[in-house]
């Protein structure tokens, strides 16, 4: 299929009703799932060495979108993340800074205060999980002050949760509605959605998950909230990586990935972007286009790129806690 | 800068390939008579060693060693005992498992990740599944007290030469007989390394006898006069002359052939598996596999939404050094092969298919061939008719399932096809109707050694693997 205005017309037919939507999802190619994991697996051994290395870890430092989501979140712990992320190793300022940090809309304030103190430059995003995350819980016109109040509070990316309930009871226009209200209260902040693959389950269910999102407008689509498990998995991702690749060749707009949950080792992080070359393909190996939600991957990336740099392991007590 | 993949090449520091090899009889390494000729390596043309031929004379030495450890040794063993050599022989493959991938992907030119992944350690399985049989055969369903047949002649090919070797020596082992086995000429090594490791599991002279050489070396062992059972893995003009051979005499013959499979995707199947199933299908080994899905049957209502996902998957793959972990299509193993490849694909272009390979670089020195299809084909194409045995896939279209039936019978050959479809009642009805030995569902290539496999037609007789693979060596 080649971009005109009748696949255009053809996806806005998709969604004219909740039967037509329904019939869109579900015409879909399925997804068989042990052909899925076999292919995710055999994407996981490649054998990523020397240059590629490199090139990859620091990559993948650019992609993190530094995380805390914790109940005990206070501005001290955000100001300290916000300034990791800025200066993931401090020693060493050829290492770049990541591509966002990503908080509670209330913990904002102190993530802009501190990544424009830096005068603004650091490049760093600001992402907030809003809609009643992680459950999305809660009725619509809260979920849109909630994210109306991390706009307003300075996210420049919002990372929203569907509606998994409504999704898994097959109401699938009220799930897409949701995702267009959500895109309209952003303004120009960038959106996120988040499926929640863990409760989705089946493969299938992410494919429609994922075209539900792109239709309704959504800049990156995301795995997890990182609160239930399983969170990311490589064929999760792959599922996404080829909707994101097909949905290009419909409509021609890009849209990014985003696992979240569970992703703690470089070894781990190269191999998403072994997939993300190879499936997507080479135009989304940009932080623009590929995130990983984490924490604690950072500081193993860091741990790599010091081994890389001077042939030996640095001890934990080098890099720093947050 | 993009994101390119370093080389990362295995070591080749954990095998030692000697100068010269000699002939396994009897337990032990002796000269070969007939004219040492040399193995080498299909990706750089180097000489990696030079192997002894047997003659008719050495033939009937191994014969009459292995006819002695039949009579003397192994069949009066209990099956509990024959058991604990061939789980003996499955551990050492294991622990030797990367020495054996790399000489493998030396001396065969098949990439690592294949002979690392796939050839040793289903190798092992397999001699791990046998030995498991070895004290339970009055339980098979081939009588109350079933027999071993004596001396058994094996000779095996090219593609998987490990592989292959335990196909044909582990079920022929569990059931009581000893072997003669010849390697390709092309892929001798891992079989001489084999004959180390039955030196290391103390296995009794004779059990085991390894004889090199060439098409009269096969000859020689399966016409020999006391050699009771016959197996051939190879292309059917030569499964042809052996069972012309062995007509008429007591020897039991069991052939696995060529084979041209039907990989038939419906426009309901999972498509982005299917492709990753086309791909493995064709250009897992370098598409030298017997069972290769080398005729790709699509729906025609999503023919050119396949052949596009398909071109893209087939641009990512990484032709070359058969050691780097990374490499998916490894080298042609011999330049005769490679010759043979060439011709038929010439002859699918002046017939009027469209050829097609992704843009990439091929080494200079070696034997090498671009993943190519070839689309447009039709039932009259000689390319949809003969086995290339090649990284080379045929395209045809079909309307309907009972169209798809018939063009994916409509073949001399028998071996395997491949179904792909969401459809759990029509890939049923497909499987009932397909003349082929395996039907995959939504898969293909997978082997597993509980899974008998064996050919229709002119793609072979008699059955490997599982408890059907036993009946082949035992009477």
């Amino acid at each position: 299929m080649t971009v005109t205005s009748s696949t255009a017309s053809f996806l806005a037919d998709a969604t004219s009703s909740d039967a037509a939507l329904r019939r869109f999802l579900h015409g879909l190619p399925g997804v068989d799932q042990v052909g899925a994991e076999q292919r995710a697996a055999g994407l996981g051994t490649r054998s990523i060495k020397t240059s590629a290395k490199e090139f990859a870890i620091d990559l993948a430092i650019r992609m993190v979108d530094l995380t805390t989501l914790e109940g005990a979140d206070t501005p001290g712990k955000v100001r300290a993340l916000s300034t990791k992320a800025m200066h993931p190793d401090p020693a060493d300022p050829t290492c770049p800074s990541t591509a966002a940090v990503c908080v509670y809309p209330d913990m904002v304030p102190f993530a802009k205060e501190t990544l424009s103190h830096a005068g603004g430059t650091s490049g760093v995003h600001i992402a907030a999980v809003a809609t009643a995350f992680p459950s999305g819980r809660a009725a619509l016109d809260i979920k849109l002050a909630d994210v109306q109040d991390a706009v307003e509070a300075g996210a420049d990316e919002i990372d929203m949760v569907i509606d998994r309930g409504a999704f898994l009871s097959g109401r699938y226009l009220e799930v897409y509605e949701e995702i267009v209200a959500v895109r309209e209260a952003v303004g120009d902040a960038h959106l996120k959605v988040i499926f929640e693959t863990g409760e989705l389950q089946t493969y299938d269910n992410v494919r429609r998950a994922s075209w539900l999102a792109m239709m309704a407008g959504g800049h990156f689509i995301k795995t997890s909230t990182g609160k239930i498990q399983p969170a990311a998995t490589l064929p999760v991702t792959l599922v996404m990586l080829e909707a994101v690749r097909d949905f290009r060749e419909v409509t021609g707009q890009m849209v990014g990935v985003k696992p979240a949950g569970g992703i703690r080792s470089s070894k781990d992080a190269i191999k998403y972007l072994v997939m993300v070359n190879e499936v997507a393909g080479p135009d989304w190996l940009d932080p623009d286009w590929f995130r990983f939600g984490a924490s604690t991957l950072l500081n193993d990336l860091l741990m790599q790129r010091t081994k890389m740099q001077t042939g030996r392991y640095s001890g934990p007590d080098y890099f720093t806690l947050d | 800068m993009g994101f390119e993949y370093a080389p990362a090449p295995e070591s080749r520091s954990v095998v030692d390939i000697k100068s010269s090899y000699g002939l396994f009889i009897n337990g032990e390494f002796v000269d070969g008579s007939g004219k040492a000729f040399k193995s080498i390596s299909p990706s750089t043309e180097e000489v990696l060693a030079e192997v002894a031929e047997a003659d008719d004379h050495d033939v009937d030495q191994a014969v009459k060693a292995a006819r002695r450890a039949y009579n003397r040794v192994w069949s009066r063993m209990s099956g509990a005992e024959r058991g604990k050599y061939l789980f003996r022989i499955a551990r050492i493959i294991q622990e030797r498992s990367r020495e054996l991938a790399v000489l493998e992907s030396i001396d065969n030119g098949k990439p690592i990740k294949e002979s690392r992944d796939v050839d040793i350690p289903t190798a092992a399985a397999h001699f791990f599944y046998y030995a498991g049989w070895a004290d339970k055969l009055e339980y098979a369903g081939y009588g109350p007290d079933p027999q071993p047949m004596g001396v058994a002649g094996q000779v095996i090919p090219w593609n998987f030469p490990f592989l292959m070797l335990a196909w044909k020596i582990a079920p022929a082992l569990a059931c009581g007989n000893t072997v003669v086995l010849k390697p390709a000429e092309t892929t001798p090594l891992t079989a001489l390394l084999f004959a180390e490791i039955c030196q290391q599991a103390d296995l009794p002279p004779g059990v085991v006898n390894i004889l090199t050489g060439a098409g009269a070396t096969g000859q020689a062992i399966v016409s020999h006069d006391d050699v009771d059972k016959v197996a051939f893995t190879g292309s059917t003009d030569v499964g042809r002359a052996i069972a012309k051979a062995v007509a008429g005499s007591r020897k039991k013959v069991t052939l696995e052939l060529g084979g041209k499979a039907a990989n038939i995707v419906f426009d309901d199947a999972p498509v982005d598996q299917a492709v990753e199933g086309i791909v493995n299908g064709i250009f897992f080994n370098q598409g030298h596999v017997c069972c290769a899905g080398s005729r790709l049957l699509v729906q025609e209502s999503v023919a050119e939404e396949v052949l596009a996902k398909l071109k893209r998957r087939m641009s990512t793959l990484r032709v070359g050094d058969p050691l780097d972990k990374n490499t998916d299509i490894g080298a042609i193993n011999s330049a005769e092969q490679l010759a043979k490849i060439r011709e038929l694909s010439d002859i699918g272009e002046a017939e009027g298919a469209g050829r097609w390979s992704p843009k990439c670089d091929l080494p200079d020195h070696g034997f090498w061939f671009p993943p190519t299809i070839f689309t447009g084909v039709t039932a009259a194409h000689r390319i949809a008719r003969e086995e290339i045995f090649g990284p080379v896939l045929s395209v045809i279209t079909f309307r309907t399932p009972k169209e798809a039936v018939e063009k994916a019978n409509n073949t001399p050959y028998g071996l395997s096809a491949g179904i792909w479809s969401d459809k759990g009642s029509r890939t049923l009805w497909m499987a009932s109707q397909l003349r082929a030995g395996v039907v995959w569902s939504n898969t293909f290539n997978r082997f597993d050694p509980a899974s008998p496999f064996g050919g229709y037609k002119e793609s072979g007789y008699g059955r490997e693997g599982g408890r059907h693979g036993l009946e082949g060596y035992l009477k």
